[in-house]
């Protein structure tokens, strides 16, 4: 008796775990296809800076518009390698959003392209867009990657004031930035500002002096994928590393360098705290947001190195791009593919240079800058013109160590010196190399 | 007479019947000394576990000997694990994490018992000041870091401010690479004594009072009390606590990361924060090796200290 009202009992719990299982089952499984069921709708995820975010939301108002009918929803991820995690983690999990944006360059081929990407080289902007942007966008011989946004350099951006009145003139050596640097210090302001609060933007001295390394050792990009030439027994390629311990030991930094963040870094330089701060161009277009009205007191030039004659500008041709995942299809994959196109209409460049001012050329060949560009944007475009501006390596080679932003941090804080960072970095970028499998690392 | 009894007799017989497999049913029960449940009973969490726990163990076992990225393993043999203890990371974080486990588990034990015999013994408002000591426990580890990453902010934290209104020059409780470490251990015991002096203060409340009783008759000491009372007494919850506590100090991540992300540079990383940034970085393989590192050094470490810290217990 006992016994049989036992089995009555468990009948119905075994029905409703079963039940919970199969309904936990189709929940997970239709959470990626969910988003939007209609084929007027497109998903996009942007990164979650101020200025992608704005520029974003002006590329998508235009859209719509010229577009009725179509809705477009922005999602938001986080930068750095936190977004790198995102990013790679939903592509391999099929759950993308219709359109993202993600860097292109080294990072491009980390994310598996062939297997995960769209290739676009039947679009018809494909042929009449920047070429360092397109050779850095494409893998194997595909183009994957729409442009958005502008080129820019990386480099130092400056206060105009105090250069003025310390009868400063823009460094073309490592020396001369030295002794301005000195100058300025002696006139009670910040010559360098640091924020290794946010550890991304300690990597300038070392990615942004890649222009001078290439002048003087033509063919480092292709031996250092080689893995033949290495950053720490590389005189010019260790000359970034040492740059940071220098100014740290030379007592130039900013008092809280070790905490400051980005948006810190920009109210220091633009409204004159701090002298000069190593960072992207394209960081600039926050100057709005951050210190209104002052972004016309900061300007910019390249990062100096030993030879004044060879100075040039490390640019990076568009950080990101647009891509569109394997996983969207069918209506969806025309209007993403629409979507992109309209981005590199003149439309699409305004609309986009509406949310963020354009701090460097567009990468359409199609769009024209505004003649009230930023002097960040007029500094950077003389570079181009010039022909003195060259990719950062990342754009040369498909392997960027990860840890790099951490090492430079270490080094610019003193906790290693420059020839152990540099060694350190050295076999971080082993371990990329050896994952991406690439030949000559075993 | 034989009719008489045979008519009873055969009544009983057809009336026992559908009784019968109810004690035929309990002798094999006691024969095979079953439990109540029949064993398909563990079936479906059996299949849980399996899918959900053993499946997932054994193939990172797999994957840790190759080189992987999602989507093809390459088998590479020990070079993983050669990597995995080479890097200079790693020696930091395998001593960090020793520090910061044993750092936070001794404070715990220190303070939560400390605040149990506080909030045991006779005092005002001792519910409100229970529920107040606890309340960390149940806040979000993240929201704690993200706080107190901003209280100690060494230019603009409220903390330096108030240790500079009287005249002291703080330091910087998460830049300073000496420092970060243990800045971090102490935000972590804030959160966690809470949940040690819950089970101390089970430990202590169940010790019974005829002991002190006696002891006070006998002219002891309150210190005399506690040394040789209360400590020995609330042994088992000792244990508890520094099981729980040491375990959760060796594969704390998420207040690290939370904090400084390993920083700065590579100063405040723990082995749960260097597989992290491995994964992070794509190196599937090498993580997923640092993943079974750290599970065998949490078991190597947390396995006999149990067995020793238990080993009284029940002679």
């Amino acid at each position: 008796m006992r016994s049989h009202s036992t089995r009555l009992r468990v009948a119905p719990l075994v029905a409703v775990a079963t039940a919970a299982l199969a309904l936990s089952g189709c929940s997970a499984g239709s959470l990626g296809g969910s988003s939007g069921s209609d084929d007027k709708t497109l998903t996009f995820l942007s990164p979650n800076d101020d200025a992608s975010v704005a520029s974003g939301k002006a590329l998508i108002a235009a859209f719509e518009k010229a577009n009725p009918g179509v809705t477009v929803k922005m999602e938001q991820r986080p930068g750095g390698s936190d977004g790198d995690n995102i990013i790679k983690t939903r592509l391999s999990t099929g759950d993308m959003d219709d359109v993202f944006v993600y860097n292109n360059g080294s990072l491009l081929q980390a994310i598996k392209p062939a297997t995960n990407l769209v290739p676009l080289d039947d679009q018809s902007w494909a042929g009449n867009i920047d070429k360092l942007f397109a050779d850095s966008s494409t893998v194997d011989g595909k183009l994957y990657g729409g442009p958005v946004g502008t080129a820019f350099g990386g480099g130092v951006l400056y206060n105009i004031p105090i250069y003025k009145m310390l009868h400063l003139q823009v460094p073309k050596t490592w020396d001369e930035f030295m002794s301005n640097s000195a100058a300025i210090k002696k006139a009670g302001k910040v010559p360098i500002e640091q924020t290794y609060g946010e550890t991304w933007t300690s990597q300038l001295f070392v990615l942004g002096d890649y222009h001078n390394v290439a002048a003087q050792v033509p063919d480092f990009a292709s031996q250092y994928t080689a893995g033949k030439d290495k950053y720490a027994s590389t005189p010019a390629a260790l000359a970034g590393f040492e740059h940071l311990q220098q100014v740290k030991e030379a007592g130039y930094l900013n008092k809280d360098y070790a905490s400051a963040t980005l948006n810190d870094g920009l109210k220091a330089v633009a409204d004159g705290t701090a002298a000069q701060y190593p960072q992207l161009g394209g960081s600039a277009a926050a100057f709005d947001q951050v210190a209104p009205g002052k972004g016309d007191d900061v300007g910019f030039f390249a990062l100096p190195g030993d030879d004044a004659a060879s100075n040039g500008m490390t640019v990076w041709p568009g950080t990101s791009a647009l891509y569109i995942p394997k996983t969207t299809e069918g209506d969806k994959l025309d209007l993403a593919k629409k979507f992109i196109a309209f981005a590199t209409t003149q439309k699409g460049c305004e609309a986009y240079a509406e949310g963020s001012p354009p701090q460097g050329p567009f990468l359409s060949n199609d769009c024209k800058l505004p003649s009230d560009v930023s002097q960040v944007a007029k500094d950077t475009q003389a570079y181009f013109s010039a022909g003195k501006a060259s990719p950062a390596l990342e754009f040369l080679s498909p392997i960027k160590g990860p840890n790099l932003e951490q090492i430079c941090v270490q080094v610019g804080t003193g906790q290693v010196n420059a020839e152990k960072g540099a060694q350190l970095y050295d076999d971080d970028v082993e371990k990329q190399a050896q994952q991406l499998g690439l030949p000559g690392w075993s | 007479m034989a009719s008489n009894l045979s008519t009873p007799d055969a009544t009983r017989v057809s009336s026992s019947r559908p009784a019968r497999p109810t004690p035929g049913r309990k002798n094999r029960g006691t024969k095979k000394n079953k439990g109540p449940y029949p064993y398909w009973f563990y079936l479906v969490p059996g299949v849980i576990y399996g899918l959900f726990f053993l499946a997932p163990t054994f193939s990172s076992f797999y994957y840790s000997f190759t080189r992987w990225d999602l989507f093809t393993a390459t088998w590479i043999g020990l070079d993983n694990y050669e990597q995995f203890f080479a890097e200079q990371a790693l020696v930091i974080g395998l001593r960090n994490t020793l520090i910061y486990a044993v750092m936070t588990s001794g404070l715990k034990v220190v303070l939560g018992m400390a605040l149990a015999v506080l909030l045991t013994s006779r005092i005002i408002a001792r519910g409100y000041l229970r529920s107040v000591i606890f309340f960390p426990v149940l806040v979000s580890t993240i929201g704690v870091g993200l706080t107190f990453t901003v209280l100690m902010n060494p230019e603009k934290g409220l903390i330096n401010n108030a240790l500079g209104a009287v005249g002291v020059a703080g330091p910087g409780w998460l830049t300073n690479p000496h420092l970060a470490i243990f800045s971090v251990g102490l935000v972590d015991v804030w959160k966690g004594v809470g949940l040690a002096t819950v089970i101390y203060i089970a430990g202590l409340v169940s010790i019974p009072q005829d002991y002190y009783e006696a002891a006070r008759v006998d002219g002891a000491s309150s210190w005399d009390m506690f040394r040789h009372i209360t400590l020995p007494l609330a042994k088992p919850a000792t244990a508890s606590v520094i099981i729980l506590s040491l375990i959760g100090g060796l594969r704390s991540f998420d207040l690290i990361w939370s904090m400084t992300k390993g920083g700065p540079g590579f100063a405040s990383d723990v082995i749960a924060s260097v597989i992290y940034k491995q994964y992070q970085a794509g190196f599937f393989g090498l993580s997923t090796a640092g993943s079974v590192v750290l599970f065998v050094l949490v078991t190597a470490i947390v396995v006999p200290l149990t067995w020793w810290l238990n080993r009284g217990e029940t002679a």
